[in-house]
């Protein structure tokens, strides 16, 4: 197949460049090396929109997270996805880091965050009582939120999708030839498709996509951050997103509710050989829990209901990269999106597209776009009389999956049937939550995989947690 | 609106026989709303023997200790609702329930008991390190895969945990032709049956290892090994101890816990040991007109105690419906030295009968002595040659002992070595 534009990398910067794209006629093909989309960097990290206080003033990251976190309301609002914006604190323990976050306020002024303010101890501790007594003050920034990182991903893909985008998945990317018409051609173990333009957004493999055409100007190192999940019982436990003041690694350990009502701890960060290994470790874990203890004393270890690890991919510039190749001006790199990534990425998504289409010289809009998706049924949200309406029109509706998150198989069914729909039981996870609850789909993971295998048409067996060799079964018993 | 005397939530072992009981005792309209496809609850993945051997006095397999209350209840005119999940119970026990035939049920009961049983503690709760792989998964899933859909979840499997289900599967694993190459556990015990040990592990030469766990979990896309360790009296890994052991399955029988969202929901009153309801010796809640028997309450060992209390919980549900409320005045209960829990947690004085206590000791102990006080005064005093963790024990408190009790007064049950 031949495509005016293909994207490598279906992570949420991969996917908004592909959606702006579909505002256009033009052909574009969005290559993800997974079974699924947000695989990778995307699929764990903070969940934070960032209000942009952080980027030193004059670089991309500075631009685009603001112009980004300005875009999100109303992207999540249009997608279906939610959006909460809690505001976050930045916390101070001492006098110097009070000056610091002066410094920080100063900086997101010159940025061009809105409202920011330093609240004293009293404002602070009225505002979150579980808060360590011995926080001074903090930087209240009241337009970041919080986001779900894959939901919004995957949003963004269904919708491109709809809007003529084609999503090829478990397409592995290993080398990059030009033909005869001059135009890319992109090679996996078993598949070849050409393309125009290429657009590098690779993740924490940029660098090694990039050397594909001989680039070898970029650098990618995997940042690991290790994360903790906890119950929703202590979800209220903050209503802002809590930092801690910064490091030269990173952030620090933040604590923060999630949009689903969990609380989230983390991240740690240390830099790794492999770009995915996501394993986390027993140190890290520790570390985080310790250091999240210090923002919020009264966290206890029982409430964790699950743990993962995530990757950064850090630049050393410490900026984003988004420029041509020097190699070739029709391959763009988009590389080193680390935070603020999720919340910069609907403003990169519109600054790449444009480099796109000046690029070609412009390109006929698509009439047809649509901007939105519809909206997902959520049968544990609605009240009685919706959820009566519901099964009247569609008894799958009727069957609950997911005990512990009330997870219906209508809604399963259509998570599978979507436009670039879940393939396996990971897929059917992030897109429904069924098995997110508390027992992490000890009753309801064989009935997804009964489920998947009916409506994909294939043998249990054959049904995988999350693609690749991640198979559940074993073949028949005796 | 449908209005029904009680309504039984779960239709598994003490859903079954709860129901049954309280037909027996003159309640008319019963209905039982069972969230699986058929009734049987867990029993029906159970295809292994050793059930019913107190009740029944015969060995039987789950499904066929299920079979002879599955029949009873066809026979009897107790509504039954398959594939239909309980959403929520109100505070004037109205139940909630969808299912794909009816849509949303309103059931306006005068009592419901609960009996949705329990689940297993996930990886999550363990918080292992290492990679999210395939390969990693509850015995009770493995079961399920195994014995009711006739699918192979491994061919080398670690199991963490030595709990009944761990054990059981460690058999049965082997007898289908997979590796089991041992069985780990963090306690210095098993809290594990001994009979299970026994016929489960050292028939097959399965290794069990007593104060070892896992610490790390290998493998991008499914399980390719894990790394284990010893572990020291508080229960942290041994430095230097730590062994690669390579296999394709992990699966954890490493605690179970009481289903109680709903019950959660109704702000009922809870026993933070058990992690069930607080009841009384009907197994009424805290919740009038609420009862909770089974594994909702606390976890049993063995089902044919499930079936006895379950039997006590719809007497209590039919003098509920048949009689109406009454004040209560409780005696309490409380384990102490060495006794982790006590159920019932409360009796009331007016209670006609003997009274069984259920309770389970923390640790092994071998010729020790159960002594029960009432407010300090010994009561009763019984020789055991051996307690253990994973073994349920009881007592009996006479009625005429109870006649000389009084409102707010305490029982406890201790272990003396």
């Amino acid at each position: 197949m031949s495509y005016d534009v293909a994207i490598i990398g279906a992570g949420v910067t991969g996917a908004m460049i592909a959606r702006e794209l579909s505002r256009y006629n033009i052909k574009t093909a969005l290559i993800e090396r997974c079974s699924d989309m947000a695989m990778g960097t995307t699929k764990a990290n903070s969940a934070i929109v960032h209000a942009g206080f952080d980027a030193v003033p004059g670089t991309l990251k500075a631009k685009l997270n603001v112009e980004g976190t300005s875009i999100m309301p109303e992207l999540c609002s249009v997608l279906h996805v939610p959006f909460k914006p809690i505001g976050s604190y930045v916390v101070a323990f001492s006098k110097d880091e009070i000056e610091h976050l002066e410094k920080l306020k100063a900086r997101g002024e010159e940025n061009g965050v809105p409202g920011l303010r330093i609240l004293n101890s009293d404002e602070l501790h009225k505002e979150e009582p579980n808060l360590n007594e011995k926080a001074v003050a903090a930087l209240f920034a009241p337009t970041a939120g919080i986001v779900c990182p894959y939901e919004l991903t995957i949003a963004t893909v269904e919708n491109a999708v709809t809007n003529g985008v084609e999503f090829i998945r478990n397409f592995n990317v290993i080398a990059i030839d030009k033909n005869a018409d001059g135009n890319f051609v992109l090679k996996s173990e078993d598949k070849t498709i050409e393309a125009e333009y290429v657009i590098n957004a690779a993740g924490s493999f940029c660098d090694q996509v990039a050397s594909l055409i001989g680039d070898d100007s970029i650098t990618i190192i995997p940042r690991k951050g290790e994360y903790m999940l906890m119950d929703r019982a202590v979800g209220n436990k903050v209503s802002h997103v809590i930092f801690q003041c910064p490091s030269k690694m990173g952030k620090g350990i933040l604590v923060t509710p999630t949009v689903d009502g969990n609380l989230l701890i983390g991240p740690s960060a240390i830099d790794i050989e492999e770009k995915d290994d996501c394993a986390t470790t027993a140190d890290g874990l520790d570390g985080v829990f310790k250091t999240a203890l210090k923002s919020v004393p009264s966290l206890t270890t029982r409430e964790i209901i699950t743990s993962f690890a995530g990757i950064r991919a850090h630049s050393p510039t410490d900026d984003f990269i988004i420029e041509s190749s020097s190699k070739d001006d029709k391959f763009i790199n988009v590389a080193g999106i680390e935070s603020p990534g999720l919340s910069s990425a609907p403003a990169i998504g519109v600054y790449v597209c444009n480099m796109v289409i000046e690029a070609m010289g412009g390109a006929e809009k698509n009439v047809d776009f649509v901007p939105g998706r519809p909206a997902p049924v959520r049968f544990r949200e609605m009240n009685t009389e919706e959820r009566k309406a519901l099964i009247e029109k569609n008894n799958a509706y009727g069957r609950i999956i997911c005990r512990c998150e009330t997870i219906t198989e209508g809604e399963i069914i259509d998570a599978i049937h979507a436009p670039a729909g879940a393939i396996d039981v990971d897929g059917v996870k992030r897109r429904t939550r069924a098995g997110m609850g508390r027992c992490q789909g000890g009753f309801c993971g064989s009935k997804v995989v009964e489920i998947l295998a009916r409506e994909l048409g294939q043998e249990l067996d054959e049904i995988t947690k999350c693609g690749g060799e991640s198979k559940i079964l074993f073949g028949r018993t005796k | 609106m449908i209005k029904y005397d009680l309504a039984v939530i779960g239709g598994g072992p003490a859903g079954m026989a709860a129901a049954l009981r309280a037909r027996e005792c003159g309640v008319e309209k019963i209905i039982v709303l069972e969230r699986a496809e058929t009734l049987g609850g867990i029993l029906e993945q159970c295809i292994h023997t050793g059930f019913g051997l107190h009740y029944f006095k015969t060995e039987l397999s789950g499904p066929e200790y299920a079979a002879r209350f599955i029949e009873l209840v066809e026979d009897s005119d107790i509504e039954v609702k398959i594939d239909t999940m309980v959403l929520s119970i109100s505070d004037d026990n109205v139940v909630t329930a969808v299912n794909k035939t009816d849509g949303l049920l309103e059931i306006d009961a005068t009592a419901v008991i609960l009996a949705m049983g329990c689940r297993e503690r996930p990886r999550g709760a363990l918080n292992i390190a290492g990679t999210r792989c395939a390969g990693v998964l509850s015995a009770g899933t493995a079961q399920k895969y195994v014995n009711i859909d006739g699918y192979m979840p491994g061919k080398e499997v670690v199991i963490l945990g030595s709990g009944d289900i761990g054990l059981i599967m460690a058999r049965r694993m082997t007898l289908e032709g997979a590796k089991v190459k041992m069985v780990c556990e963090l306690m210095p015990y098993s809290s594990g049956l001994t009979r299970n040990i026994v016929q489960c592990l050292d028939d097959f030469d399965i290794p069990l290892k007593l104060s070892t766990t896992v610490i790390d979990i290998h493998g991008k896309e499914r399980l390719e090994g894990v790394t284990i360790a010893k572990v020291d009296d508080n229960r942290r890994p041994i430095p230097g101890t730590e062994e690669f052991v390579p296999c394709d399955t992990l699966m954890l029988s490493v605690g179970l816990i009481p289903e109680n969202e709903l019950s959660k929901n109704m702000g009922i009153e809870f026993d933070p040991v058990t992690n069930g309801p607080v009841v009384d010796e009907l197994r009424e809640t805290s919740h009038p007109g609420v009862f909770a028997c089974g594994n909702v309450l606390h976890v049993h060992d063995l089902v044919d105690f499930v079936t006895k209390e379950s039997q006590i919980a719809g007497e209590g549900a039919a003098k509920y419906i048949l009689g109406g409320k009454t004040d209560k005045k409780y005696v309490k209960t409380k384990g102490i030295n060495g006794v982790r829990y006590i159920v019932p947690q409360k009796i009331d004085l007016a209670n006609e009968g003997d009274v069984e206590l259920y309770f389970r000791v923390g640790d092994v102990h071998k010729n020790a002595k159960i002594i029960v006080t009432y407010n300090g005064q010994e009561i009763i005093s019984r020789k055991r040659p051996r307690l253990a963790p994973g073994e349920m024990e009881n007592v009996v408190i006479k009625n005429d002992m109870l006649k000389n009790f009084d409102e707010n007064g305490i029982i406890e049950i201790q272990v003396e070595d």
